[in-house]
């Protein structure tokens, strides 16, 4: 195709879009309401989908050795834990360093705990990370069986829940994004039907004249291309103001809570990019699906 | 140029439009198809340029047989052919020079030879003047020619012309006429179908009259031959 005939496609496609007044306005307020939901449906299972590989990653067996164990039988521990398949990663902490980090992380009411200092009674422990999170459990099976281990520590429970809940989401999530886009181009088809009704003939016009059905398609691609990228305009704004203040608020949050979202950039980019695809998608196919009855003759 | 053989046409709902059509016509002729409304007149121009396809027998035209054109090929097999319809058929939104200049466009003709050849029909057809008006904003006249000037744009080699004065006055008729002739004249075969009992029996042409789907005269400078 000629660049001519490409920008003939083009500003054609930008005279039916403003020619085609509510019915535009109609189609645009359909992709809008559709990519506001999107929107927060995506930003919501984006910072999921962080948080769990965040705790994913923070996943790690505690090995309490024995208090009874020699420096020889832990160095025997150390080396038969890393014979285990699949450990990425093995590290010794001190009964005093562990007493220190559990000060940290309670913050004020951590203070409490210094009185143990003199009266230690916690373990030392091997900290232990599988290569892949899911191995955990096999893993910390293993190493309960080694001698001078006094008990293994990982959240059984809490990690599998948060496996199943993350995979669950993540579907649920999709399926419906799924529906939602569906709806949105089975809305958009519909509206652009009723304009092309009325330029049923006007196609027939073009044919008459030797118009093949792509440059018939090429208008209406481009149209719909608007419509989408035009319905995108105010879930954008929307989600990035909406997200700006959560994350300012976040950081206030954060100081309690070990639970972190994404930053706002990039994401704000990435999620504005998303969803003028999504949209631009949306309008391109209910577009071309509505003039696809049309051409057939 | 076109060359009909045994041509039968049925309409899905039973109506036999063509009932047996076989006709030889050669580059750069002028003909007129008469016959009384039912005719099969509209249903003969359709199956030049495609519209309808033959139920029985083949049509040839520019040696391409359009019951075996596969239907990708129809808008190039139609850019050959200029059609004018009684009804004018102009994209109602476009201005008269952005009609004319659509049948340049989807040839992918260049924005610099679409404004000269446009600007150069419009001359012939004599509307230069009007060329910013959009179609409601013309006579049925003005319009007229307005759909010839984009049937002829692209120098098609034939021009189908259905009714083409039928809804105009008898002296835009006239007006009309002279511009398809001046058209012939440069060698473009010309097929009309009409009910113009004065334009046949003055401008003489070759005249086929049909009955009934059926070709039941063919003379040429031939005489209308019905009662209006
Ligand atoms: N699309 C169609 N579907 C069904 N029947 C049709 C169709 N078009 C035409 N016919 C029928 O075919 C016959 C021939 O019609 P056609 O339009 O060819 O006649 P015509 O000679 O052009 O008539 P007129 O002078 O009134 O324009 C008519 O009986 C008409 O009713
Ligand atoms: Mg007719």
């Amino acid at each position: 195709m000629k660049f001519s005939t490409l920008k003939r496609h083009f500003k054609e496609g930008a005279r039916n879009t403003w020619r085609n007044g509510w019915m535009t306005i109609a189609s645009i307020g359909a992709v809008t309401t559709t990519l506001i939901l999107v929107g927060v449906f995506l930003v919501l299972m984006l910072n999921l989908n962080h948080i769990a590989n965040e705790l994913e990653d923070d996943v790690q067996i505690k090995a309490l050795i024995e208090v009874t164990a020699e420096e020889s039988d832990v160095d025997q521990l150390e080396e038969n834990i890393n014979n285990i398949n699949g450990i990425e990663s093995i590290d010794f902490s001190t009964k005093e360093e562990e007493l220190e980090n559990l000060i940290d992380s309670m913050g004020e009411q951590g203070q409490a705990w210094g009185l143990y200092e003199q009266d230690n009674p916690l373990n030392d422990v091997f900290i232990v990370k599988a290569e892949d999170p899911l191995e955990t459990e096999r893993i910390a099976a293993e190493i309960e069986e080694f001698d001078f281990i006094y008990r293994v520590n990982y959240g059984q429970e809490y990690v599998d829940t948060l496996f199943k809940f993350n995979e669950y989401a993540r579907n649920v999530g999709l399926v419906l994004i799924a529906a939602l886009v569906f709806t949105a181009i089975f809305l958009i088809s519909n509206t652009i039907k009723i304009t092309i009704l009325a330029r049923k003939k006007e196609i027939g016009i073009m044919k008459l004249v030797g118009a093949t059905n792509n440059f018939i398609r090429w208008p209406f691609f481009v149209e719909g291309m608007f419509l989408g990228v035009l319905g995108s305009v105010i879930p954008i704004a929307v989600i990035l103001i909406g997200y700006y203040f959560l994350t300012q608020n976040m950081a206030i949050l954060q100081q309690f809570n070990f639970v972190t979202i994404l930053d706002f950039y990039p994401f704000a980019l990435q999620i504005s990019l998303i969803i003028v695809g999504i949209g631009a998608s949306i309008g391109v196919w209910g577009s071309l699906m509505s003039v696809r009855k049309f051409l057939k003759v | 140029m076109i060359k009909m053989q045994e041509v039968y046409m049925t309409y899905p709902n039973g109506v036999v439009a063509l009932n047996g059509v076989d006709v030889t016509i050669e580059q750069g002729e002028f003909v007129y198809i008469v016959g009384h409304s039912g005719a099969g007149k509209s249903t003969f121009t359709k199956m030049l340029f495609r519209e309808e396809v033959p139920t029985k027998g083949s049509v040839v035209v520019n040696n391409t047989d359009i019951t075996t054109l596969k239907w990708k090929e129809v808008p190039y097999f139609r850019r050959n052919i200029g059609v004018v319809y009684q009804d004018f058929r102009l994209l109602p939104k476009l201005t008269v020079y952005e009609n004319i200049a659509f049948a340049l466009e989807v040839i992918e003709e260049s924005p610099k030879n679409i404004r000269k050849r446009v600007m150069s029909v419009l001359d012939q057809v004599g509307l230069k003047n009007k060329a910013r008006f959009i179609p409601d904003e013309l006579s049925g006249g003005e319009q007229q020619r307005v759909a010839i000037a984009r049937a002829m744009v692209n120098h098609p080699s034939l021009l189908i012309a259905d009714e083409p004065t039928g809804n105009l006055d008898p002296e835009t008729s006239w007006e009309i006429m002279r511009i398809l002739e001046e058209i012939n004249a440069s060698g473009t075969t010309i097929l009309m179908a009409t009910h113009s009992k004065e334009i046949v029996n003055t401008v003489k042409k070759r005249v086929i009259a049909m009955e009934d789907g059926m070709i039941v005269r063919d003379e040429h400078r031939g005489e209308y031959g019905y009662e209006v």
